[in-house]
């Protein structure tokens, strides 16, 4: 067999006594092959390249490249040994142009013109598609992610690790991606990528090595391996991979948004007249690149962002009759017991408060309740207890930060406190970002079983497998206008990735 | 890329510890407090040629040597405490209120101008509670003018509030040089013979009011800003803005409402200062200790009982300070030097509370 391009020996890392990032990890990088580093989040992945990278310097183990034992104590030693990494944060400067930006902090004699020809010669090689004199500000993420790989490749890597390169990419801005990934392999390169979604890895990779809890599980060839037997090492267990879909009888209506548009502090529109109806009972899906307007959409119907004029959201609720929710605050909004609960991106940034334990933010919302100048703690640390118990949380004590907990841990605290609330409509972004494979489904069951029991879901994600799996209706937006609404049952993922992308809406 | 990279590991490696339990924590301070006397024991020695021991001695009793340096000590250490306490309900929701000084200044002057004008006319226990609640609202309106600022306009509260104290250092100037009638430049003391205004002796002790004012004060801003509804809002924000707004908090009406409390201890402690102490106004009333309780709140995380505990350090190493500087004809600089190196050392010790350091092992060379 041919000489190992990296070889990484016994390699640990860890961050105080509490976090062991990486243990005893042994892994080989070949020329010539796409390897992928597989697992679940938090399971050291990008630890373990970083410490490829410069990024990080292991306590223990030794790295070889060309069977060479190495020292790699910056990222600058990186790039000399030929390794290159395009992190999941892209590092670039925005008001530089392509060009600037693969040049920058390169020695004289790489001037602009040697340069450009340069670039575009990796480019015409590979088969990249680079404006090389559009600014960083005007590009989209897939041009970002481009312009990072060619940066890495004009610096001379042999070894390309890339970190969830396929995270915020269409399906097929994807697929424009592993067909130069292919190339490279071709070319004789060696690629990493970084990543927790399965069908990549059996679609692009030629050996998968997965990690769990920092450890290596086992390498296997991508072609004698299947779906269900990489979940299983990734989580050490057998778990069932089915998202249930109920359908529920007498759907009545919840919401009724009409005509709503947001506008961003630069005055434009990031939600542009976007009309739905949302039922009890079923599971609306809202599929879309993000940061395509799901966030301000959400948020301007619990009243965080201000609609402009001619936008409406009609709230129909048995309980509390019929209300006209543009032009209330959140306030107003739990004042007048409307039961609209959710669930944002982000969790410990708007969700919850991250130095205070599960009691002090099941009051969060109902802090106000309760007579006189103090809190009223008693019922909410039973609901403490009860998210806790029912749900599974794993904390020393109520009290504890939720902030120092896992994501897993974080989402459920959430989650369960809106659902507490007995909500009407429940409505959810990215709820299961960042979380291990056993705790999304759950979340998938948790939302399945609230629209049994007759709640309106909204349900914004970002994995299309799983908006097909779980939701009865998908809306699609792009740049702030839905550009479809489909039957999640009919739906395919090749149509939500051409709506994705669909510019200039359906109107 | 054919360059070989050299062999070379990073010398330490600094690792966050989070499993330090309180023993060593004590443990790792007093360590640090040793090896604080002790260096600044060898600059002593080698610099002042002088005996570290009587240094030391002398520096107890600067703070503790009589029974009135003893009453001095804590008369202002209360008063270090009550303007760190001040700045906590601020500083909790990340409003980093710069102008204690000059709010502290402001409750002074109301509180000079008060005596000045009433102190033969109103019966003093009247004219103390009209004092306290004059210099209240004035220290308060003082810290509100940049809260209403940085809640409409978002503009920066830190600078906003520093230029507040020049400005109320200037004012007292103003008013020190219309109250000053024998062109001394000072306003002397304030009703030196009818002692109007002034704090009363109770239980046979000039300061047993000052003492009792910022006991109140602590534990009911202590008991407010934890068991409170105002002091849970005011955690939410200074935790998040966006969980605020999420939560259905009127985030510009939660900083104005902290800030205003801020302020108004702030004046309560010029009030105390002037009234309780000096009986004076000039633009050193403040002494520079709203600039010290930033430190203090910051180093007690808020907590009012951790704050006592450094207010009287801090005030302690400045008696013991000025006491050496005058036991051993030192001059001012060499008695900073020594407590610089104490508070230092003492400092440096929650670093290592917090972190750990070791050396690198050496890359094994293979051949």
């Amino acid at each position: 067999m041919q000489e190992a391009a990296v070889s990484m020996r016994h390699i640990s890392k860890s961050f105080g006594k509490k976090v062991i990032a990486n243990k005893n990890v042994d892994l080989d990088i070949y020329h010539g092959e796409i390897l992928s580093l597989l697992g679940e989040n938090g399971s050291g992945k990008t630890t373990l390249m970083n410490m490829l990278s410069g990024v990080y310097f292991p306590d223990e183990g030794e790295i070889l490249v060309n069977g060479e034992p190495v020292s790699i104590t910056c990222p600058k030693d990186a790039f000399d040994l030929g390794i290159g990494m395009v992190h999941q944060h892209f590092k670039l400067i925005d008001v530089f142009t392509a060009l600037e930006n693969i040049l920058l902090g390169l020695p004289k004699e790489n001037d602009t013109k040697s340069g450009r020809a340069a670039v575009e010669e990796i480019c015409r090689k590979y088969g990249f598609e680079l404006d090389l004199d559009k600014k960083i500000y005007d590009m989209s993420v897939s041009e970002k992610e481009t312009l990072e790989i060619v940066k890495t490749l004009y610096r001379g890597t042999e070894i390309l690790i890339l970190d969830e390169p396929t995270a915020v990419l269409t399906p097929q801005e994807t697929d424009k991606l592993f067909a130069i990934l292919k190339n490279m392999r071709e070319d004789g390169k060696a690629v990493v990528i970084i990543t927790h979604k399965l069908n990549e890895v059996m679609e692009i990779s030629d050996r998968v090595t997965v990690l769990r809890k920092g450890e290596n599980a086992g390498t296997v060839l991508t072609s004698e391996t299947n779906e269900q037997q990489l979940t299983e090492m990734m989580v050490g267990e057998k778990i069932v991979l089915d998202i249930n879909r109920d359908f529920v009888e007498n759907k009545a209506l919840r919401l009724e948004v009409k005509h709503m548009t947001v506008l961003n502090p630069d005055k434009k529109k990031v939600v542009d007249d976007i009309s739905f109806d949302l039922y009890s009972g079923e599971v609306l899906g809202i599929a879309g690149i993000s940061g395509s307007g799901q966030k301000e959409l959400l948020e301007g119907i619990m009243g965080l962002q201000k609609c402009e004029e001619g936008s409406s959201v009609i709230y129909y609720s048995t309980a509390h009759g019929t209300h006209e929710l543009v032009g209330l605050d959140t306030k107003q909004i739990i004042g007048y017991g409307l039961h609209l609960a959710f669930v944002p991106e982000d969790r410990l940034g708007m969700g919850l408060v991250g130095n205070m334990g599960i009691t002090d933010n099941v009051l969060l919302k109902r802090y106000r309740k309760g007579n006189g100048p103090f809190l009223h703690k008693t019922l909410p640390r039973q609901t403490a207890e009860k998210i806790r118990s029912e749900l599974e949380v794993v904390t020393p004590d109520l009290e504890y930060p939720v902030r120092r907990l896992s994501g897993g841990n974080v989402q459920k605290i959430l989650v369960g406190r809106e659902i507490n609330n007995k909500p009407t409509v429940l409505m959810t972004a990215y709820a299961v970002r960042g979380l291990d494979i056993n705790t999304s489904y759950t979340i998938y069951n948790i939302l399945n079983e609230q629209k049994k029991k007759g709640v309106a879901v909204i349900y914004v994600g970002e994995d299309l497998d799983v908006l097909l799996a779980l939701s009865d209706r998908i809306m699609v937006i792009c740049e702030g206008r839905m550009t479809g609404m489909l039957d999640g049952r009919t739906a395919t993922k090749e149509q939500l990735g051409y709506l994705m992308t669909k510019t200039g809406g359906a109107h | 890329m054919e360059k070989k990279t050299t062999h070379k590991a990073p010398l330490f490696h600094v690792r966050k510890k989070d499993d330090t339990t309180l023993i060593q924590a004590i443990l790792i301070r007093a360590v640090f407090v040793v090896l604080a006397l002790l260096v600044s024991a060898l600059f002593i020695y080698f610099v002042t040629k002088l005996d570290p021991i009587s240094v030391y001695t002398s520096m107890f009793k600067g703070a503790f040597g009589t029974s009135r340096r003893t009453w001095i000590t804590i008369r202002d250490t209360c008063l270090l405490l009550m303007i760190s306490v001040a700045l906590s309900p601020a500083f909790r929701m990340r409003f980093w209120n710069c102008g204690a000084e000059g709010q502290v200044l402001i409750g002074g002057l109301t509180t000079a101008a008060l005596m000045i004008y009433f102190g033969s006319k109103i019966p003093t226990v009247l004219l103390l509670l009209i004092m306290l609640v004059v210099s209240a609202a004035a220290g308060g309106i003082w810290a509100l003018l940049p809260a209403v600022f940085k809640a409409k306009y978002d503009t920066n509260e830190t600078l906003f509030t520093l230029m507040m104290n020049y400005l109320a250092i200037q004012l007292v100037e103003f008013f020190v040089d219309i109250w000053d009638k024998k062109q001394s430049h000072s306003v002397g003391i304030i009703n030196m013979a009818g002692h109007g205004g002034w704090f009363p002796e109770v239980l046979g002790q000039q300061y047993t009011i000052n003492i009792i004012l910022v006991v109140v004060i602590t534990v009911a801003v202590y008991v407010y800003m934890k068991y409170s509804k105002h002091g849970y809002e005011g955690a939410v924000v200074g935790e998040s803005v966006a969980t605020a707004r999420y939560a259905g908090i009127n985030v510009p009406s939660v900083i104005r409402r902290n800030v205003l409390l801020s302020g108004a201890i702030a004046g309560i402690a010029g009030f105390v200062e002037v009234a309780g102490i000096s009986h004076t106004i000039s633009k050193q009333t403040a002494g520079g200790r709203g600039f010290t309780a930033i430190i203090v709140c910051w180093l007690a995380k808020f907590n009012p009982f951790i704050m006592a505990i450094i207010s009287l350090f801090l005030v302690f190493l400045d008696k013991g300070a000025a006491q050496i500087a005058s036991d051993f004809g030192l001059n001012e600089f060499a008695s900073d030097i020594i407590t610089g190196i104490l508070l230092f050392f003492i400092l440096s010790a929650e670093f290592f509370i917090n972190y750990s350091i070791s050396r690198s092992e050496p890359v094994k060379e293979e051949h």
